[in-house]
This record gives structure tokens, C-alpha cells and sequence, in this order.
């Protein structure tokens, strides 16, 4: 089967400290995974669980420590330059009103796009192949054309950062947390629209929250990361549908759902874990409800159940 | 209903002016609200909607550049109203804290980083209780800390020491330690993970069951709201579009706005396509004319753009700002 | 055009900018000097303001407005030479260094942490001592250019640190911008203030810097200057004598000029500090 990304042990090691006393955090930790041709792909887990330095290591902004990166069987490395990466790996950011120069306009950014990669050789005006991705996102330059981000709302401005990540005909757009931002009564057209690139521009998309709700509505595969371990990996509606990792049943129980006869029934324990990372064995036994004997020595290996791929003891014979 | 807060007709704008030029944002524009007691009351609305500026007017903290044009916020003190704007600043000191007290967002990061949580708890507790000495003070916050569950070990960490949900849950303990008769809470739980999110909220729960007090609850997250609000007020550019019982929210929405925001959500196991409303929230320097939802609303027609539709009582408990909701001929001139 | 009306609403900067036209006007006009600058005697001495010497003459026998106009260009010369170069120094090391990181960051940084930490007046009364001879308008500029630059590059690069980390860096990376066209393109608006108003402290540096030098007698003295002048009026005892005009008019441009560049420097960062620039923006 073709795949679009594939990540194999991809490692991140931060070291903090001084000199004598270094602490070396394993920020992700020997994460693999692929993204086929359109189709979304979700890395969810919590705050400081590795999901945007991952996102930072495919994008090139960060080296990884070891591991591979490969893009339709091509190695990051073996790129002539950030560029020719960039022409086919875009990015999407979490906040709209950051993605832009506040004393910029954002035209600015759509022509520079064009000029830099020289999307207008085959005859084509710049203004004509801006105006065709705005119009894919909803929005026409008009709308935009002498505007700067202040004056737009970040709804739009979403949008337009969508539609300049398409100029290049990106085949992998990473979307780290896209609607966290945005107002709650856009924030669905803004994931109607990653749903609307898979399906009509065959775009594949990482895309990275916190927000299982959104994730279940716009991805066909996901990974729940969780202390630099992607802990359970298979199709949305396996992974949320059928928790498998104790650690996925405790996120998808905490969510609050928006509606007032789904309320928490249970109290939990709220542990401070700041060791976890350090943690030898599988980094989520100091507060996993089943905890084993062999957890708190052995970090576990993936194993595959019913099609889906968890790192967790029980599930090993 | 005993209210122990009640608004009436607050028009407090940001005046903003740079070279000459006055802008003025209409943050809160003409809001009435009416608290009850021993009640989780929920505020939601959008980013930028004026959901934190009413809370600061609710607490009666009014600085410039936000100014009030007009209306008053009413405490109910041993069964009296007060008018919280006319009070002294010593009256006003005196009465936050032990009557109202306000978890600002980020509130977490606010902590002294250079002392131990102890000496933020008894500093804050010397300057608001007076005739008490430090083991005092120190056995009444040990206790306090208990009956919330947590642990008064934490007394002796400092505050880098703690995750953010622990913290948050340190200054919501702080800001109930005098058992306020009101909490308002803006923001508790955004940028927190979903499980120290969950903690919060329980802990909040707690406290309102312990104090049978009011939580005034200010997020723009629904999940929340249908979680632990008891009553609820749907906020947009300023003004309230609807209040009600959280269960009539969620189940009846009457406001087309509310009925964005709620059929809008997502819910796991559920991939039908959902819509959000179109267009983009109004700026609040120049709101649209009428009913400020009318260029984002499908169900329009012209009335709404000529009269701004009054918040009006539709059902017994349950208030709707909506010239589709009965016959709303508001006289507004 | 728009930006001088908006800037002229503010008094300081209408008041500061008359100063300094008034100034640079006084310094043009030593080029229809009847006097030749250096020359002794060329007038009767010691007169007090009188038609047609209206500010006196000094006791070198100099008409005292016209050796003025000559001091003003001089010292303007002399900043302008360390403040444009040392910001061009300082704008170079503060943005690759805050840009770029690493070890190109630490060996910039150190450089400019030598220049910070030796004793700044010491040397340069040092290097003043041993090149008198030398220093002309053009290579007492330099010197102080050379001492001018460190402090800025760093505030200039502690501002670059931050704007990279901001999401916009990364669009603009994303569009194919190289380093230097993203550099200009997305930091030098934001650093714009800074480097505005560290440019004129020093200039205001630079001027004060040249008088006190000159008052010690460590530049060529013959070359007016309003340090020089000061100099020769102290030296022949002015105060004392009654010559309150020969000390006063070098005293009293000083100060003027001090006062306009402050003046300036204030409003001028005020008006480009992006976050007014971004609330104008937003309330078109």
C-alpha cells in the first residue's frame, strides 16, 4: 500500500539542567507511525505528551535524535532543501492571529509563496491561483486584499492560513491544534474543511488536538500519545469506539460531553505525576487503575489487537 | 427566587483612544441578569463575546479603560441588595473574599513563584481576617484544604513544584478559604488536560455542595457547562441571547445562535456532518443594527435588522432575545 | 505624508522637531560664515551681544554666533557618524545573533559582552591621549562608534529571540522566505522603535560624549565643536570675566539639543511601538 508520511523510531531527547546534573527527558520516544494518501490522521494526547514536538520533527524545524522521517519513500534528509520539503509538506497553526505578522498584510504571504516557489511559470497569474485556493476555503481575495490580521476574524484568518499552505499542491498538510482558537460557532466549518480537502484534493492530513470529539468526526486513523509513546494506534472508531489502553478509557471517560444527562457519575483521583516521563516501565503505571507487577519494571511492546495496535501489558500472553 | 446577585441594564464599554480617535467597544450592552443561590450559573459565549468584562463588572472592578455608562450590579447581604458600585473602596474590600470572591483566568500562574504556598495562604488570610494569629490561621486553611479533599502537604511545596490542574485547584481552595457566598470563575479549566480538568470541575462541585453557595462559571466550553451548570446564560457580542435551565438549553435551545453552538458539537461515535454558523462574530466597536445575530441567521427576516429583540420570558424558567420566540414587539427607542 | 500629521498631534514631537530644524538651519547657515572658524582676531574682543556680532565675541577674538553654527555642524557630523554606524553594527550582530543561535549567538554575544564590561570612559580617555594628533570630526565619530554599538545589539537581539519563536516566523518559513528577506520582512517593523530610539540616545550619547572629552582637552581643540567651545570659554575663564555669553550659547545648544532629541526619541517610539501601530490599524 502507497503511503504518503511514514515516521519510524522517531526520537527526541531534550536535556535540561546544568552541566553536572543533566536531566535527559525523552520528549517522544521511538514513535512510528504512517499516513496514507488522503486520509486525516490524528495525534492525540494531552499537554506535553510529545504531539507538537513530532509535529515540529516532520515539519524540519526540529532535528530528531534518532529516527526516520520519510516522505513517499524519500528520507527528510535526502531533500536538496527546507524548500523542496516545504512544496510538498505544509503546515497549519494553532493560533490564527499568531500565524500572521500583526504589521503585515496577509496578501503578503500568498504572493511571497508564489514568487519563492515559482508557481506562476506555467502562465498563470499569482492573483488567479490565490484566488482559486481562497475560493476552495470559502473566502475570495477580495475579502483579504489589503487587509491585515487585526481586521480579519479568526475565523477567517484560519482560513486563509489553510489556503496558503494548499499553494504549493502540498500532499501532507500538518495541522497542529487548527481550531483550538477559533470561535466555538466556527469551529466546525474550519473541520468541515480538512474533511473537504481529503475528499476532493486527496490531501492527507496529521492532525493534532487534544479534542477527541473533533478528532472522532474528522479522522479515519489515530494515535493517542501519551508521555512521548503513542500508546494505542487503529482506526477512530476502534480506538474511541473500543478503548483498549487504560489510558485511552480515562481520557475518552473525562471528557465532558454537552449534554446534561451524560454528566460524570464517578469521582476520580487526581495524582500528581511529574516523574512520569522518567518512569522505567510503561510510563502510565503510577496511575493506571489495572496495574501489573511486570508495568513498573517492563515498558510494554505494541501488540496488535483486533487491527488496532496497543502498548499495554494486558493484552500480552 | 432569592437572587443573591442581580444586573440591571449594564452598559459598560471599553473607551479606547489612540491619536485622538475614541473607540468604543460595546463589551456589555445592556445585560440583565438575575443570579439565584445555591446554583452553578454558566456563561457561555464565544471569544471576545464580553463574558470576562461582565464578570469583572459583577465583581465590581471597573477600571479604565472599561467604563460604565449605565446600570447597577445589586449583592444581596443579609438579605439586603447593596448596590455594589456605589460602595467605598473599604466597603468593596471588605466584602471580597468573605461575600464575593473572582478566580480571574490563569489565576494558576498567578502564584508568588519565589514562596511556599503557606505564606500565600496566611498572607492572604492576615489581610482579610483580623483577631486570628498565624497556627490559627494555618490549622483553619490545614482544614479547609481537607474538607476539599487536598492534601496540606502541598502548603509546603512552591508553586513550580505543582502541575497546572493542582495549581488551579490551590486557587480555587484560596478564593474559597472565606467561604464566599458567590464564586466567580472565569476560564478554570482552559489550558488544562481533559483529566486536571475534570479534577477542577469536581473540586468545584465540592465546594458548592460544602457551601451551598453560587459558582457564577464563565467558559466558552459547552462540555463544561452541561457537566456541572445548573442554570445557564448564552452570551454574543455583548449581550445575553438566552438563559435558562441548563437541561432546557441543551434539550429545547430556543436562540438559532444556542442552536449552532449546541447541534454544532461533535459527539464521539456520531460522524454526521455537523454545521457551524456562517459568517464571523461582529466587532464590537460597530455592531450590526437590530438583533446582532441577524447576519449570521438563516431564519432572518426584516424585522431583525430594525429593532434589537428584548430578552423575554417564553417558557415558565426559560428566556429567549428572539423575534422568532413568541411575539417579541420590544419597545426599544 | 499621513505619518507626519499623525505624528504632529503630538506636542513633544512638534516642539522637538522645530528645535532641531532651528538647529540644523544654525549648522547650515556656518557655510555663509563671513569668519573662517579656526582663524584668531578676526573681530574686536570680548564684546557683548551687539549689531552685527549678536551674540558677542569671545576672547579669541571670534564672532561668538557664527563660531556656533560651525560647533552645531561639527558635533552633528561627529554623532551622526557614531550613531548611524554603531546602529548598523548593532543591527547586524543583534539580528544574526538572535536569528541564527547557537555558536554564531555565543561568539557575537561574548564580543559585544567584552566591549560591555571594560571601562568604557577609561580606554577612551586613553585612546583620546594617545592619538590627539589624530582625532579629527571623521575618527572621533569612529571611536565612538566602536564603543556605541554593544548594548544595542543585545537589546536588539533579545527582541529577535522572541519574534522568532512566534508563529508567524514559521509562515514565513513555510512561504519559502530565505533568512535575510524573513529577517527584514517580518522583525525589522517590530525592532523599527527600537532601533529609532536607541538611535537618538546615541546621538544624544555621542554629543555628550565628544564635550566631555573636549572639556578634559583630549580632541583637537582648534575644530569647533560645542565641546571645544565650551572648552576655550572655561579655560579663559568666561564666568569669571563676565563673558556669560561666550559659556551660555554653547550651554544653552546643548541642552536644546538634548532636550529635542528626547522629545523626539519619546514620540517617535510611542507612534511605531507595534501595539499602538496594531490598534491604529485596527481602528480604520
Amino acid at each position: 500500500m502507497p503511503v504518503v508520511l511514514e515516521v519510524k523510531d522517531l526520537t527526541k531527547i531534550f536535556s535540561l539542567g546544568s552541566l553536572f546534573s543533566r536531566l535527559r527527558i525523552k520528549a517522544v520516544d521511538q514513535i512510528s507511525f504512517t499516513v496514507k494518501p488522503a486520509e486525516i490522521f490524528t495525534l492525540a494526547g494531552e499537554s506535553g505528551c510529545g504531539k507538537t514536538t513530532t509535529a515540529r520533527m516532520i515539519l524540519g524545524f526540529e532535528p530528531p535524535t534518532s529516527g526516520e522521517i520519510r516522505y513517499q519513500n524519500r528520507k527528510i534528509e535526502e531533500f536538496q532543501d527546507k524548500k523542496a520539503w516545504f512544496k510538498e509538506v505544509q503546515a497549519v497553526f494553532q493560533n490564527p492571529f499568531e500565524t500572521f505578522n500583526p504589521l503585515r498584510k496577509v496578501e503578503c504571504y500568498f504572493f511571497e509563496t508564489i514568487h519563492n516557489y515559482q508557481l506562476d511559470k506555467e502562465g498563470r497569474k499569482a492573483s488567479v491561483l490565490i484566488e482559486e485556493k481562497l475560493q476552495q476555503v470559502g473566502l475570495s481575495l477580495s475579502e483579504i486584499a489589503g487587509k491585515y490580521p487585526g481586521e480579519l476574524s479568526g475565523g477567517q484568518l484560519q482560513r486563509a492560513s489553510i489556503a496558503r499552505s494548499l499553494l504549493t499542491n502540498p500532499f501532507l498538510l500538518v495541522a497542529d491544534e487548527p481550531v483550538s482558537m477559533v470561535d466555538a460557532s466556527l469551529r466546525m466549518s474550519i473541520v468541515n474543511l480538512f474533511r473537504k480537502l481529503r475528499d476532493s484534493l486527496e490531501v492527507s492530513v496529521i492532525y493534532i488536538t487534544h479534542d477527541l470529539a473533533t478528532a472522532y468526526y474528522v479522522s479515519d486513523r489515530i494515535g493517542i500519545m501519551f508521555r512521548g509513546n503513542i500508546v494505542e494506534t487503529g482506526s477512530v472508531e476502534e480506538v474511541l469506539g473500543k478503548p483498549k489502553h487504560p489510558y485511552t478509557q480515562l481520557l475518552l471517560e473525562s471528557i465532558p460531553k454537552p449534554d446534561p444527562q451524560e454528566r460524570y457519575k464517578t469521582s476520580i483521583t487526581f495524582l500528581e505525576e511529574k516523574e512520569e516521563y522518567l518512569r522505567s516501565g510503561c510510563k502510565f503505571a503510577g496511575r493506571c487503575p489495572e496495574v501489573q507487577e511486570i508495568c513498573k519494571q517492563k515498558a510494554p511492546e505494541d501488540i496488535s489487537v483486533n487491527g488496532v495496535v496497543v502498548k499495554c501489558h494486558k493484552y500480552i500472553k | 427566587m432569592n437572587e443573591v446577585l442581580k444586573a440591571e441594564n449594564l452598559q459598560v464599554f471599553y473607551v479606547l483612544e489612540t491619536l485622538g480617535e475614541k473607540r468604543i467597544a460595546k463589551a456589555v450592552h445592556g445585560v440583565n441578569l438575575q443570579i439565584p443561590g445555591n446554583e452553578v450559573y454558566g456563561i457561555a459565549g464565544e471569544s471576545g463575546c464580553g463574558k470576562t468584562t461582565l464578570l469583572k463588572v459583577l465583581f465590581a472592578n471597573i477600571e479604565p479603560p472599561l467604563r460604565a455608562f449605565e446600570g447597577r450590579v445589586y449583592y444581596c447581604v443579609n438579605d439586603k441588595y447593596i448596590d455594589a458600585f456605589s460602595l467605598s473602596a473599604r466597603e468593596k474590600r471588605e466584602l471580597r473574599w468573605t461575600y464575593i470572591s473572582y478566580i480571574p483566568q490563569g489565576s494558576m500562574s498567578a502564584f508568588n513563584p519565589v514562596k511556599k504556598l503557606k505564606v500565600t495562604f496566611l498572607d492572604f488570610l492576615e489581610s482579610h481576617v483580623r483577631g486570628k494569629d498565624r497556627e490559627e490561621l494555618l490549622s483553619l486553611t490545614n482544614h479547609h484544604l481537607k474538607t476539599l479533599g487536598l492534601s496540606p502537604r502541598i502548603l509546603d511545596a512552591y508553586p513550580h513544584q505543582l502541575s497546572g490542574g493542582m495549581r488551579q485547584r490551590v486557587a480555587i481552595a484560596l478564593s474559597t478559604l472565606l467561604k464566599p457566598r458567590i464564586i466567580l470563575a472565569d476560564e478554570p479549566t482552559t489550558a488544562l488536560d481533559v483529566v486536571a480538568q475534570r479534577a477542577v470541575l469536581q473540586l468545584m462541585q465540592d465546594v458548592q455542595k460544602e457551601l451551598q453557595n453560587t459558582i457564577v462559571l464563565v467558559t466558552h466550553d459547552m462540555g463544561i457547562h452541561a457537566n456541572i451548570a445548573t442554570r445557564m446564560a448564552i452570551m454574543y457580542a455583548g449581550k445575553i441571547m438566552e438563559e435558562g435551565s441548563t437541561e432546557d438549553i441543551f434539550n429545547h435551545p430556543l436562540h438559532p445562535y444556542t442552536q449552532y453552538l449546541i447541534h454544532s458539537l461533535p459527539k464521539i461515535g456520531d460522524k454526521t456532518p455537523r454545521e457551524s454558523a456562517p459568517g464571523s462574530p461582529p466587532s464590537l466597536v460597530e455592531p450590526p443594527p437590530g438583533c446582532l445575530f441577524h447576519p449570521r441567521c438563516p431564519q432572518a427576516f426584516p424585522l431583525c435588522s430594525q429593532e434589537v429583540p428584548e430578552l423575554v420570558r417564553v417558557n415558565i424558567d426559560h428566556k429567549v432575545a428572539c423575534f422568532l420566540r413568541g411575539n417579541n414587539r420590544a419597545s426599544c427607542s | 505624508m499621513g505619518i507626519l500629521k499623525d505624528l504632529f498631534k503630538d506636542y513633544r514631537f512638534t516642539i522637538g522637531f522645530i528645535i532641531l530644524c532651528l538647529l540644523v538651519f544654525l549648522a547650515i547657515a556656518s557655510f555663509f560664515s563671513p569668519y573662517d572658524p579656526i582663524e584668531w582676531l578676526q573681530v574686536a574682543r570680548d564684546k557683548p551681544p551687539s549689531w552685527p556680532h549678536i551674540l558677542g565675541t569671545n576672547s579669541k577674538g571670534q564672532d561668538v554666533f557664527w563660531e556656533a553654527t560651525f560647533a552645531i555642524r561639527n558635533s552633528f557630523i561627529i554623532a551622526l557618524i557614531a550613531g548611524l554606524l554603531s546602529r548598523v553594527v548593532a543591527i547586524l550582530v543583534g539580528f544574526t545573533s538572535g536569528y541564527k543561535g547557537g555558536l554564531t549567538d555565543r561568539i557575537l554575544m561574548g564580543i559585544s559582552d567584552g566591549l560591555l564590561v571594560i571601562p568604557l570612559f577609561l580606554i577612551l580617555v586613553m585612546v583620546t591621549m594617545l592619538l590627539r594628533e589624530a582625532m579629527t570630526l571623521v575618527n572621533t565619530g569612529l571611536l565612538l562608534a566602536f564603543f556605541g554599538w554593544a548594548w544595542d545589539a543585545r537589546t536588539i537581539r533579545s527582541q529577535v529571540l522572541s519574534l522568532r519563536e512566534r508563529e508567524f516566523t514559521q509562515t514565513s518559513i513555510l512561504a519559502g522566505n530565505k533568512t535575510l528577506p524573513l529577517v527584514t520582512k517580518e522583525y525589522l517593523p517590530f525592532t523599527m522603535p527600537l532601533i529609532f530610539s536607541t538611535l537618538i540616545n546615541n546621538i544624544g550619547w555621542a554629543i555628550g560624549m565628544e564635550i566631555v572629552l573636549a572639556i578634559l582637552g583630549l580632541v583637537r581643540l582648534e575644530i569647533p565643536t560645542l565641546g571645544t567651545m565650551l572648552q576655550w570659554a572655561i579655560s579663559y575663564q568666561a564666568m569669571l570675566l563676565g563673558h556669560w555669553w561666550w559659556i551660555l550659547t554653547p550651554l544653552i545648544l546643548t541642552i536644546l539639543l538634548l532636550v529635542a532629541l528626547y522629545w523626539l526619541s519619546v514620540s517617535v517610539s510611542e507612534y511605531l511601538d507595534p501595539r499602538m501601530r496594531i490598534q491604529r490599524i485596527g481602528a480604520k
